[in-house]
């Protein structure tokens, strides 16, 4: 395993493990660059996963201080967790369910597609889908996707057959147990799936994609690849060029660390990644790294989410097997005669009892509130996920009094939703709703946002300097050896769920990197 | 399909003339037995004021076939939180004391012994948005629904990956849908 001088200059340094971070710490490494991955997490490995969802959050959330505002539910019920994603090796790979879908040709050009929406920063992509086939060819292969590349599709569980039923029963024709990064046979070294059910809590069987043992592994044995745990960034350096030369962070001991680099490159997800270019902010930039725009931490995106439980007379068992390998696609096109822009998946998920208690409607409590819990052995659970309008307001800042321990500003999150996000919602609802009811639902719980797992648009990419921060590589604009390898790089944010585009965009950007490496343009 | 809760084998009405005459009933009895005893035990807070805290636990999550023993199980260590921090243990004291000084005004008894639930509940309406209320309702929605003993009630299996997950034990099993 590699092992990196802090006075390296020649190494490309990545903040973050997880999709973006692990994947191009990976491709670069293939390719003979020099890499230093920082990881705030510890590395937790398979066997050390637990089936128990308490101790698994413990174990692998972002539970650090983060402030929220806004109109969203999740500021008033999760005020200091706004988000649910991983402080670990691997970052959210390791509790992502695993659907890996295309986004559509026209949710790269929203601004051409939708027009003007009062309210929404829509702008197009500066890549178009044609472009990206190429690499989400290359991801679907690298990731093990199902329906792709001749894999077979998940045997479906109870929880999928139930949904199946109803979608057929009121006549949606898309349903099938998805494109999930999970093996359905063996492959790249990792068993198939056996239907443990919480994907969320860590794979314990590695049939699951994760970059913690697919793409980090494999980027170690390069000997080109470091990746150091425990390590959280502060703050990005810059000569008096303007071009980043270090990265400061917090080692495993809480000492502080400069890692001097040739690249850096971001990929913390959308909130830490804007929070760490602000908290960078120096004479030169005094509004932070790579913000001439004024756009970084602008657009945060989350989806449209929501879920709905149904409860049936008879057993489901909706918690047995792979937690998302069930999708209906049909609501998923653009058709505006339905009240909204953009579209939704309807995705199979499960809780287990414990975070269906604090989940189903949180604060919520007496006979309504058990009487449904009480329901749990008979319930089947759909995830809604949609598109939601990119908004400037809807923003990262940092904080103006609370601090984490090292004193550095936290990231506070404000979101609202905009109209068309509560219109969607609202027919998701229904046609959830319906999906059980065409099968004898007893009762159905439309259940609010959750903390958000999808976030996106922090860091957009845009043609123009002045719309976004990065570049169609995910190169910063104003800073050319700064990249943005996360969703935060998102323009828009699709309907379908964002893994597989985050990985496709990362191999891409590796290709770029190394070729301008090689020609000495960085 | 395979069950987990062996009740839902049988109808409710078979359920209950057995409960009136074998284990069940046995098991209730050592319920209130403990009851007693750990409440006598707390180091920080009086008996009286961990036993309406069961009682208004129960309340904001009742689960008529649980037992005493797991709302005290999710209740009693707000004891020691209480013996560790002074504010902690007023907290519970202050909230508990005005919970059975509203069920005095209304019912000219405390909160415990307010015979009917939905009256018991109107009360806990009255101080929804004090801190002693939010708290205790925050920390139950984890430490009564986190307890593994009760996760079989409710047809949840808990960890699974020990077991070879449920690829060949039911993961697919379900046998009542409609043929479309």
């Amino acid at each position: 395993m590699a092992k990196f001088d802090l006075n390296d200059d020649g190494v490309v340094v990545i903040v973050g493990s997880g999709a973006g971070g692990g994947t191009l710490g990976n491709e670069l490494a293939q390719k003979g660059v020099n890499v230093v991955i920082l990881e705030a997490g510890p590395r937790t490995e398979i066997q050390d996963f637990v089936n128990n969802e308490w101790e698994s959050f413990t174990q692998l959330a972002w539970t650090d201080m983060r402030t929220t505002s806004g109109s969203w539910r999740v500021a008033k019920d999760f005020a200091n967790l706004p988000a649910w994603i991983v402080k670990s090796v691997g970052g959210s790979t390791v509790h992502w369910a695993g659907a890996s879908l295309r986004f559509d040709e026209h949710e790269f050009r929203t601004k051409s597609t939708y027009g003007n929406l009062p309210g929404a920063n829509l702008l197009d992509w500066p890549v178009t889908l044609s472009e990206m086939q190429p690499w989400y060819v290359k991801a679907e292969d690298k990731m093990g996707v199902t329906r792709t590349n001749n894999i077979p599709g998940l045997p479906g569980n109870n929880n999928f057959k139930v949904m199946e039923a109803g979608a057929r029963k009121l006549g949606y024709k898309e349903v099938h147990t998805g494109r999930m990064a999970i093996n359905s046979e063996p492959r790249d070294g990792r068993g198939s799936c056996q239907q443990i059910g919480f994907c969320f809590q860590g794979c314990k069987s590695g049939a699951k994609w994760s970059t913690l043992y697919t793409e980090i592994p494999k980027g170690e044995a390069t000997g080109n690849l470091e990746v150091r745990p425990g390590c959280m960034a502060l703050k990005i350096e810059h000569d008096a060029n303007g071009k980043v030369t270090a990265v400061i962070y917090a080692d495993e001991v809480g000492k502080t660390q400069r890692q001097k680099a040739r690249i850096v490159a971001v990929a913390g997800n959308s909130i830490e990644s804007p929070r760490l270019l602000l908290n960078s902010a120096s004479n030169m930039y005094s509004d932070g790294l790579a913000n001439s725009s004024g756009q970084v931490g602008r657009n945060y995106m989350r989806h449209m989410t929501g879920s709905v439980y149904a409860a049936f007379e008879k057993s489901v068992h909706m918690y047995r097997g792979t937690t998302m390998a069930g999708i209906i696609r049909d609501e998923a096109r653009h058709d505006p005669s339905r009240g909204f822009l953009g579209g939704y998946e309807m995705e199979t998920l499960s809780l287990g009892l414990p975070f269906m208690a604090a989940f189903l409607n949180p604060g919520a409590w007496g006979r309504p509130f058990t009487s449904a819990m009480e329901q749990y052995p008979r319930m089947a659970g759909m995830w809604l996920v949609g598109e939601d309008m990119p908004q400037e307001t809807n923003r990262i800042t940092l904080d103006p009094t609370a601090k984490d321990k090292f004193g550095i500003p936290v990231a506070s999150v404000h979101y609202d939703d905009h109209p068309n996000d509560v219109a969607m919602r609202n027919h998701a609802y229904r046609q959830g709703a319906a999906v059980y009811e065409a099968i004898g639902a007893t009762v159905t719980y439309p259940t609010t946002p959750y903390p958000s797992t999808h976030n996106m648009g922090t860091n957009r990419m845009s043609a123009k300097p002045r719309d976004g921060v990065v570049n169609k590589f995910g190169q910063s604009h104003d800073i050319k050896n700064l990249f943005v390898s996360d969703g935060s790089q998102f323009t828009s944010g699709a309907a379908c769920n964002p893994t597989l585009t985050i990985v496709a965009l990362a191999i891409r950007q590796a290709d770029h990197i190394a070729g301008a490496m090689q020609r000495k343009d960085i | 399909m395979r069950e987990v809760d062996r009740r839902s084998q049988y109808s409710r009405r078979i359920f209950l003339q057995g409960a009136a005459t074998a284990v069940p009933v046995v098991a209730a009895v050592g319920a209130v037995a403990i009851e007693d005893a750990w409440a006598a035990d707390a180091t920080a807070l009086a008996p009286a004021t961990l036993k309406t805290m069961v009682k208004v636990a129960r309340d904001i999550y009742p689960h008529d076939f649980l037992v005493d023993s797991y709302y005290i199980t999710a209740v009693r260590p707000w004891d020691g939180k209480a013996a560790a921090d002074p504010a902690v243990k007023a907290m519970l004291e202050d909230g508990v004391r005005r919970l059975d000084q509203d069920a005095k005004d209304r019912h000219k008894l405390n909160y415990v012994q307010v015979p009917w639930e939905a009256d018991r509940v109107a009360l806990l309406q009255g101080i929804e948005q004090t801190s002693f209320f939010k708290t205790l309702r925050g920390d139950l929605v984890v430490s009564l629904y986190n307890q593994e003993a009760l996760w079989p009630k409710f047809g949840y299996e808990g960890s699974s990956a020990e077991h070879g997950g449920y690829i060949k034990r039911g993961f697919n099993d379900i046998d009542w849908l409609p043929k479309v």
